[in-house]
């Protein structure tokens, strides 16, 4: 199945399709149709291979999360909208890191995503924002607000496996935990 | 353990207060889970809209739900990206960019593209040659030459001479260092900028203009265009002052065929007057950026002015044909003025600004001449 869809050329449509109902073979695909390229602009601009795979996977999230966000058209080919965020997101690493300058010759075509990287950026400042909020929840706090919240367990589940004595302590533990990150996420 | 009554009572009503938000809570999840029944939900609904304060609480509850399933979202999809990332090796990654679109293109036709480019080489130079145009090129320019000054040739006679004269005499003078080219340059404006042909100060060290008085004055290029052949130079010597504002005014429309035209310049290191007329409106070839002027120019005479009769510049001196005689061209003025639109006027020391006022109209030819002259200089290249 996965070398089936590999070995032929999916259009753009539906390899977004495929991402957008989660689909793993369209994100294969994406990796073995467009990494190469990434991997060619990111090695040639004093990148390593590492480098070229972390730009990738910002690039291929970045895609995700428009997909996801329902409004999506593609408005350019799927490999220059690939291309023109990773050239935005290498481009900014190298900045930051006061790295050489960046003198690719420019064989691709580029559209402007300054948008869908904003976008991105937002969200993963929030998602930064909750990784520290978990972390300074401690345990057992964390969890069992995932074990509620995102593995959806039942309190009863939770009082057993936490040994709490009775459903209302785990419900108290529950509540103070919820409201600490609540403080720590919302500020 | 409790001390006071005040103590007791702000517990209780802490206890209070968390119980009631412990409550609110399950609520909520219940109501978001969807594990209430039709009654309870609407009771659920009832109670947030009654009270604003809870419904916003159950608001932020939500977001903050919503927050951490995109979290946990993402952290699952990098998972899975990473998963498809080890696959992937950079050996397989070398294949496979070698197999991208232009490269799988030239690897199915680059021989044939080859082939197909070499053939169409062939034919392209195969039908210049068998068309004369080679020919023709090569015909052309032995005949056309751009008059600079080679100073050299002068030199190696006036060496010569030299050596014939320090025989005579032990004590001779030791001759100043010569320019190796030379030609002429005019005022561009009084203050001391200078026109003349591109050629004359090509691969030049250093550039001196001297006037018909003798004095020289170091200058700096501040502008070039060697398709029209022009060259913008810049009086920079301290001992430079401006002369009397400048006599002559520069025609920007094309003059007419058989115009009386005279020009001065210095193929000697006298100023020499040459006159004639405009025998075409183009130049060499048919190249319309220049005049042909029948007056006999020499090497030297490249970069002089050509003036018309009433004293309008209409063109400046840059070659003449090997063949014919006093067949001669003048780049037209237009395109002389073009070069100084084209310079950054904000780069420059002085002010460049083009005389308007024409103080030779009705003046006999060698009353124009003697006022000329001052505006005339010698370029000479080291």
């Amino acid at each position: 199945m996965v070398n089936n869809i590999k070995s032929r050329v999916l259009s753009d449509q539906e390899v977004i399709e495929g991402i957008a109902n989660g689909s793993t073979d369209e994100l294969e695909y994406l990796y073995a149709a467009y990494f190469p390229m990434v991997f060619q602009l990111v090695t040639k601009n004093n990148g390593s291979e590492d480098d070229a795979k972390d730009i990738f996977q910002e690039a291929v999230i970045v895609l995700y999360d428009r997909v996801n966000s329902g409004d999506f058209v593609l408005s350019s080919k799927l490999k220059t909208f690939l291309y023109s965020v990773c050239r935005r997101l290498w481009l900014k690493r190298l900045n930051k890191n006061d790295r050489l300058s960046f003198n690719v010759q420019e064989h691709e075509e580029i559209v402007a995503v300054e948008n869908d990287l904003l976008e991105y950026q937002l969200k993963e400042e929030q998602f930064l924002l909750m990784e520290q909020s978990l972390h300074l929840l401690g345990e057992p706090c964390q969890t069992i607000i995932s074990d509620f919240y995102l593995r959806n367990l039942s309190m009863q589940e939770i009082c057993e496996k936490f040994g709490y004595t009775n459903a209302d302590n785990a419900k108290t533990q529950k509540y103070k935990c919820l409201q600490r990150l609540k403080k720590l996420f919302f500020g | 353990m409790f001390t006071t009554p005040e103590e007791v009572i702000f517990r209780l009503k802490y206890k209070n207060e968390m119980k009631k938000g412990i409550d609110f809570i399950e609520q909520a999840d219940a109501y978001v889970r969807g594990s209430m029944n039709e009654e309870e939900r609407r009771l659920f609904e009832e109670y947030c809209k009654e009270n604003p304060s809870e419904a916003s609480k159950y608001r932020e509850h939500v977001l903050l739900l919503e927050k951490l399933n995109e979290y946990q979202n993402r952290i699952d999809f990098r998972s899975k990206l990473e998963s498809i990332q080890s696959k992937l090796e950079t050996p397989k990654i070398h294949k496979l960019s070698g197999s991208t679109g232009i490269v799988k293109l030239w690897k199915n036709y680059g021989y044939s593209a080859l082939i197909a480019a070499s053939v169409a080489l062939v034919i392209v130079f195969s039908t210049l040659w068998m068309s004369g145009f080679y020919s023709d090129v090569k015909d052309n320019s032995s005949k056309y030459s751009a008059l600079k000054r080679d100073m050299n040739r002068i030199v190696n006679n006036v060496n010569a001479q030299n050596k014939v004269i320090s025989n005579i005499s032990s004590n001779s003078e030791k001759a100043v260092a010569p320019s190796t080219f030379g030609g002429t340059g005019f005022a561009l404006t009084s203050n001391g900028y200078i026109a003349t042909n591109y050629h004359v100060i090509n691969g030049a060290d250093s550039i001196y203009v001297q006037n018909t008085k003798g004095v020289s004055f170091k200058t700096e290029v501040v502008y070039i265009d060697p398709t029209y052949d022009i060259a913008i130079l810049e009086i920079v010597d301290p001992t430079f002052k401006e002369p009397a504002p400048l006599p002559y005014t520069f025609k920007k429309t094309e003059s007419d065929l058989g115009q009386d035209v005279y020009t001065i310049g210095f193929p000697r290191e006298e100023a020499v007057y040459g006159r004639g007329y405009l025998s075409s409106t183009t130049g060499f070839g048919g190249d319309t950026i220049a005049y042909q002027v029948s007056i006999p120019v020499n090497p030297g005479n490249s970069g002089g002015p050509v003036l018309d009769d009433s004293g309008n510049v209409i063109g400046v001196i840059n070659g003449k044909q090997k063949e014919a005689d006093g067949a001669a061209f003048a780049i037209k003025t237009s395109y002389l003025l073009k070069s100084v639109d084209a310079i950054s006027k904000d780069a420059l020391n002085r002010k460049m600004q083009i005389n308007k006022t024409n103080l030779l109209k009705g003046l006999s030819r060698t009353a124009q001449i003697k006022k000329i002259q001052d505006f005339v200089y010698i370029v000479k290249v080291y």
